[in-house]
């Protein structure tokens, strides 16, 4: 029968020699390298107390952000919901009342935002469609939870906390690669 | 036999546009010859309407350059011509996209047209079927020059049902074409002159003519929107279809695009031809009424005709799936009757599309009062 490919090898069936019927080298040859990674450095990290170090463009968990007088910069404009490829985004937008200036950037915010986690692929599109400054990936694995339901999160969950309100909080979850934002927007 | 005599046919112009030739007959602009062409070749039009008389010639994005007047006369024009105010001559060659000048003067048409544009379509309505988004991402540049602050409108409500964003306006006069020709009585239009133009009614008239919705879909950016839809959604979100109901009254043609969310219709527009006008029905261009538009925002008042059909390369058919065979549901047959079990309900989980909330039903943008149904469930 003509071989399909050329990288075809024949099997040898030659009986075994006698030093291979021992088997004794063969088993000291394993043995060897079983004890030789006992001396090796450990691979293994023990997550919760020791973190590995993120590569400069992990994707971790969405958050909402907010500009520096702590009014949210989403505007539910849709471009992260229509770029992602899982279709975990969904919003519904609302317009900003007079008196809710403080607490929306712009005439339109989102009144819902909802990432279902469960959907998410970590892929980043969101945050490269964001026109708004709006939506970034963290630098946090998304937590693991017994029940699915708890994996739709909204905005209570995505959002920043308020710089405002809430210096350290902020600070801290800006995390290290943040840059810190001029508000460029603001400043036309 | 003998004496039928063939009237002589009044003679075609032959034009050539961007190398293809066409006959059309005398009288034809040389952008409805182009359009009788199609594909690229057309110049884009913003202020020109081929079922408003009058319009065009405003907004020169549809600047050709002239290579050959005529036949007669073969001389090139002197400057790029508005193609939709220029008529064609007998052997005129045309250069659109094949001509050096007419992309370098179309963007700074777009530059101008956009010098007092605020941008700001993350929260525009028309976004996603906006003229002068495809014309910037077509022929503009990337980036502004311009360093002086924008000239900045208060927005207005014109009626109940529209709402006025002068910031965005071109002043492409579409609308006003379309009060003078398809309402009764004209009440707005263009007051003061030059950089303090601006599109307003007549001290604060409110539009209540059967037909002034029509301004909303004639309008190519997002000055005029519908009130009834603002914010509700993005209009790649929706999904357009198809639909016709007897209108009573006489002069609506009663079929529409309806926009739909699952069963829920969020918007009525007229349907738009292959340019992005109001279709035309057997000569007669398609306007719809205030009724239709407005007041009828339920699936049952209409007799839905199917998917209207949407360009490949829209964003309004992004993340929308042609099912072309819908396969029959085998779980109730399989389990003798009995409905699956659900592990999870979207809505026990998700604040988004609250069956409690009709969104599409308000007549106003939603605020955040609209959201808190649920007192014990806090989806904030």
């Amino acid at each position: 029968m003509q071989a399909l490919t050329k990288r075809v090898k024949a099997v040898h069936r030659k009986p075994m020699s006698f030093a291979e019927k021992l088997y004794l080298p063969a088993i000291f040859k394993g043995m060897m390298i079983t004890l030789g990674h006992a001396f090796k450095k450990r691979p293994t990290v023990n997550y919760p107390e020791v973190k590995r170090p993120f590569s400069p463009v992990f994707r971790g968990m969405q958050i909402l952000n907010r500009d520096a007088e702590g009014r949210e910069n989403c505007t539910a404009c849709g471009l992260c919901a229509v770029a992602c490829p899982a279709e975990a985004i969904t919003m519904e937008a609302a317009e900003r009342q007079p008196g809710e200036e403080h607490l929306y950037r712009e005439e339109k915010y989102a009144a819902k935002y909802e990432i279902n986690m469960l959907r998410c692929i970590f892929c980043g599109l969101c945050e490269e469609a964001c026109p708004k400054d709006a939506i970034y990936l963290s630098e946090t694995f998304a937590p693991a939870d017994y029940k699915r339901k708890q994996f739709v999160y909204n905005k209570s969950e995505l959002l920043i906390p308020n710089p405002k309100e809430d210096p350290e909080a902020y600070k801290k979850a800006l995390g290290n690669r943040a840059i810190p934002t001029t508000n460029s927007l603001d400043q036309q | 036999m003998a004496d039928e005599i063939k009237k002589e046919p009044p003679a075609n112009f032959k034009v050539t546009i961007d190398n293809i030739t066409i006959e059309v007959p005398p009288g034809t602009s040389i952008l409805n010859a182009a359009r009788q062409i199609g594909g690229d070749v057309t110049p884009p039009a913003m202020c020109y309407y081929s079922k408003l008389a009058g319009s065009g010639g405003k907004c020169r994005t549809c600047l050709v350059e002239v290579a050959a007047g005529s036949t007669a006369d073969p001389r090139p024009m002197p400057k790029l011509v508005a193609s939709c105010r220029t008529n064609v001559m007998d052997g005129m060659i045309v250069k659109n996209i094949t001509s050096e000048k007419v992309p370098d003067a179309r963007a700074g048409v777009v530059e101008f047209l956009l010098l007092n544009h605020p941008l700001d379509c993350p929260i525009c309505d028309q976004a996603g079927e906006c003229h002068l988004q495809d014309l910037g991402y077509d022929h503009g540049k990337a980036g502004t020059r311009y360093q002086f602050s924008r000239r900045t409108f208060v927005r207005e409500d014109i009626g109940p049902y529209i709402q006025l964003h002068m910031t965005r306006c071109i002043l492409c006069y579409r609308c006003t074409y379309v009060a003078d020709q398809i309402t009764d009585k004209r009440v707005h239009g263009i007051v003061d002159r030059g950089d303090h133009a601006a599109i307003s009614t007549y001290i604060s008239k409110a539009i209540d003519n059967d037909f002034s919705g029509n301004m909303i879909d004639v309008c190519p950016v997002g000055a005029l929107t519908d009130k009834t839809f603002r914010f509700k959604n993005r209009v790649w979100f929706t999904k357009p279809v198809d639909a016709h109901r007897n209108c009573e009254n006489p002069k609506c043609c009663g079929k529409a695009t309806l926009w739909l969310r699952g069963e829920e219709v969020f918007r009525v527009t007229a349907r738009k031809d292959e340019w992005g006008e109001v279709q035309s029905y057997d000569g007669k261009t398609g306007w719809i009424c205030n009724t239709c538009r407005f007041d009828k925002k339920e699936t049952k008042d209409w007799t839905i005709e199917g998917l209207t059909a949407i360009s490949r390369h829209s964003v309004i058919g992004a993340n929308k799936y042609k099912v072309l065979e819908v396969p029959d549901e085998t779980i109730a047959k399989v389990m003798g009757g009995r409905a699956p079990q659900l592990t999870m309900d979207i809505h026990e989980v998700s604040g988004v599309n609250n069956p409690k909330v009709d969104l599409s039903e308000l007549q106003r943008a939603s605020k955040s009062s609209d959201f808190v149904q649920d007192p014990e469930k806090n989806w904030e």
